[in-house]
């Protein structure tokens, strides 16, 4: 095998980090730890770690303030989001911030570390709600002249809808027969345009959810 | 019978503005007979009238219950009707005296007076609405509905009173004259109005900030009974079954999602959309065998017949998932205007379709049947080792 991927926790719950140390420690190293925006930041510019674990809400500005601070000064640093929340406003905000992926907190141990090995090889890693977003999102009212950033490929939408349904990365390719390695490519291209896209559905979505 | 006994003007069931039937309550006398008295006394030289506009201004105002009165519309045009009375009455009355009725002040006077009581009833009626608004979403909904009404009761009733104050000048004056006081008058008011601004505007401002402060402390009560109710009551439990793990697994995942959907739900028509009765249905299975289900769903459409329907079998889907399979269920449903699918998967044992024998009502009948019933279909994917979905198809006709 080679080397462990280097892993920083950022959360703000000590008996969450324990338990995905517990759960994960074996499989990854964790470089580090912080419980909050300011000591994330310091944490993460001193280990360079191969990924964070970053929890959406933290004292200080959010998962958010702390990729805005960083993304920048450690462009080999990954970011992980992991979250309780199903609001799609935090959810949204921190892909569109730059992690690669989101999954929720009640995920099982040998997901999570799937996800960080995913993670650290450049991939996305999408849980079904947020494949839901997506979805939800770059549905309806899709005009031809919508820019290519802001419509699913028929593929992309097959991808995202599989993954909706609880499909894993390996059932997903087995299901449309691809391999493994161009399921992690569609859904790369999905995180980018989650990332980049303006299209008016995806601002208009987010703030509606956000008047709960 | 200690309590104390106030006099207050009653809000319903009023002519005018509600002096008699108080007093009537407050006294134990039927109004007929107050009403009676008033009049009375009103004709023996006037004391009446004094009396009724004494006790007006000086009795508060009954808190009005929620309750409206359905005959409310008919009792306005009475009291319409009542006070046309009251002016005819104070003209026969002037006429009596020997005053000129048709040339003279009277008409001014009258119509000052109409404009006047305008402006008075609806000084009532706003107190009474700011009562009303302690149900803060009955304010929000007064408000609109009677928002143009009340304006135009204001703007009548001064301009009646206007009218009536300009009728009485030119009678008494030259029009040239008349011109000059009225343009005097409008100064004066105008340099009152510049120096009561400030004050009045306060005066709103501490009543909008009052209201704000009594909304929020409703709100801040609601939450904590809600946190009480629900979440208080499962921690409680959950410290009782700490040594079930597996009770103590069912009842946090059954309140997480509870307070979700008590978070994040539309509000409202929680019981009237696809998707929320899909969340509510996915929560009382899990509920019932302690599994986990994640329910993601992209669309949403109000329940009708077929997705009634739908639902049925979905729910059948999630019970047969929830009690065979033993593991995680995932639930996508995607709803378009053309087409609802919905998707049940789990990663338990799976079980070969054809062993299933054929009184067994679960899938043929609540799932298979039911969806055909409604014009769908359904299908099984599931072998031993593998895991089961069920497939739920739906075409729906173009939304109109």
């Amino acid at each position: 095998m080679t080397q462990p991927v280097r892993v920083v926790l950022v959360d703000d719950h000590s008996m969450v980090r324990a338990g995905v140390r517990a759960e994960i420690g074996d499989a990854v190293e964790i470089v580090g730890e912080a419980e909050d925006v300011a000591s994330a930041i310091t944490v993460i510019i001193q280990t360079r770690p191969d990924v964070v674990l970053l929890d959406v809400h933290l004292p200080g500005g959010g998962g958010r303030a702390v990729l805005d601070a960083c993304i920048e000064q450690v462009p080999h640093t990954r970011f992980l989001a992991l979250s309780v929340s199903d609001a799609a406003e935090d959810v949204v905000g921190v892909v569109r911030g730059g992690a690669r992926g989101y999954v929720t907190k009640t995920i099982t141990g040998p997901e999570l570390i799937a996800a960080v090995q995913r993670i650290a090889d450049g991939d996305a890693v999408f849980s079904p709600r947020l494949a839901g977003f997506v979805l939800d999102a770059f549905t309806g009212g899709a005009a031809e002249d919508d820019e290519e950033l802001d419509r699913l490929t028929p593929r992309e939408r097959e991808v995202m809808r599989l993954i909706a349904r609880g499909y894993t990365y390996r059932e997903v390719a087995a299901e449309l027969v691809l391999s493994i390695k161009t399921v992690e490519t569609h859904v790369s291209a999905v995180l980018r345009k989650l990332q980049l896209s303006d299209r008016h559905e995806l601002a208009k979505w987010a703030s509606a959810r956000h008047l709960i | 019978m200690a309590q104390a006994v106030r006099a207050y003007r009653s809000a319903s069931g009023r002519m005018v503005a509600g002096v008699a039937r108080g007093l009537a309550e407050h006294l134990g006398l039927p109004v007929a007979l107050v009403r009676l008295a008033f009049v009375v006394l009103a004709i023996a030289g006037g004391i009446g009238i004094v009396l009724y506009l004494a006790l007006w201004a000086t009795l508060p105002m009954q808190q009005a219950e929620d309750d409206e009165d359905p005959r409310a519309r008919d009792r306005n045009q009475l009291r319409l009707v009542a006070l046309g009375a009251i002016v005819l009455g104070i003209a026969l009355f002037l006429a009596a005296i020997g005053a000129d009725v048709v040339s003279g002040a009277v008409i001014p006077i009258i119509i000052a007076v109409i404009g006047a009581a305008l402006i008075w009833q609806q000084a009532d009626d706003d107190q009474r609405a700011s009562w009303s608004a302690t149900a803060a979403r009955a304010a929000r909904q007064g408000a609109r509905s009677t928002a143009a009404v009340r304006t135009w009761r204001l703007v009548i009733g001064v301009a009646l009173l206007l009218l009536g104050a300009i009728g009485l000048l030119v009678n008494r004056t030259s029009p040239a004259q008349a011109l000059q006081v009225l343009g005097t008058a409008l100064l004066l008011l105008a340099g009152l109005a510049i120096v009561a601004y400030p004050w009045v505007l306060r005066l709103v401002r501490d009543q909008q900030e009052q209201r704000r402060a009594f909304i929020r402390s409703e709100e801040r009560a609601e939450v904590a009974a809600h946190v009480h109710d629900s979440v208080l009551q499962t921690l409680a439990l959950i410290q009782r079954n700490a040594d079930d793990p597996s009770e103590v697994t069912r009842l946090a995942r059954s309140e997480e999602r509870a307070l979700r959907s008590w978070l994040y739900a539309p509000q409202g028509d929680a019981e009237r959309t696809f998707a929320a009765r899909l969340q509510r249905d996915a929560a009382e299975v899990e509920a019932t065998f302690s599994t986990s289900i994640e329910v993601v769903v992209v669309g949403d459409a109000a329940i009708d017949p077929s997705l009634g329907s739908l639902l049925a079998a979905t729910r059948e889907a999630m019970l047969n998932a929830a009690q065979h399979a033993g593991s995680e269920v995932s639930v996508y449903a995607e709803l378009t205007p053309a087409a609802v699918e919905v998707f049940v998967r789990d990663r338990g044992a799976g079980f070969e379709l054809a062993a299933v024998p054929g009184d067994r009502h679960g899938i043929r009948e609540s799932i298979i049947g039911r969806m055909e019933r409604i014009g769908g279909t359904a299908e099984i994917i599931t072998s031993s080792g593998q895991g089961t979905e069920v497939r739920l198809q739906l075409q729906r006709e173009e939304a109109s």
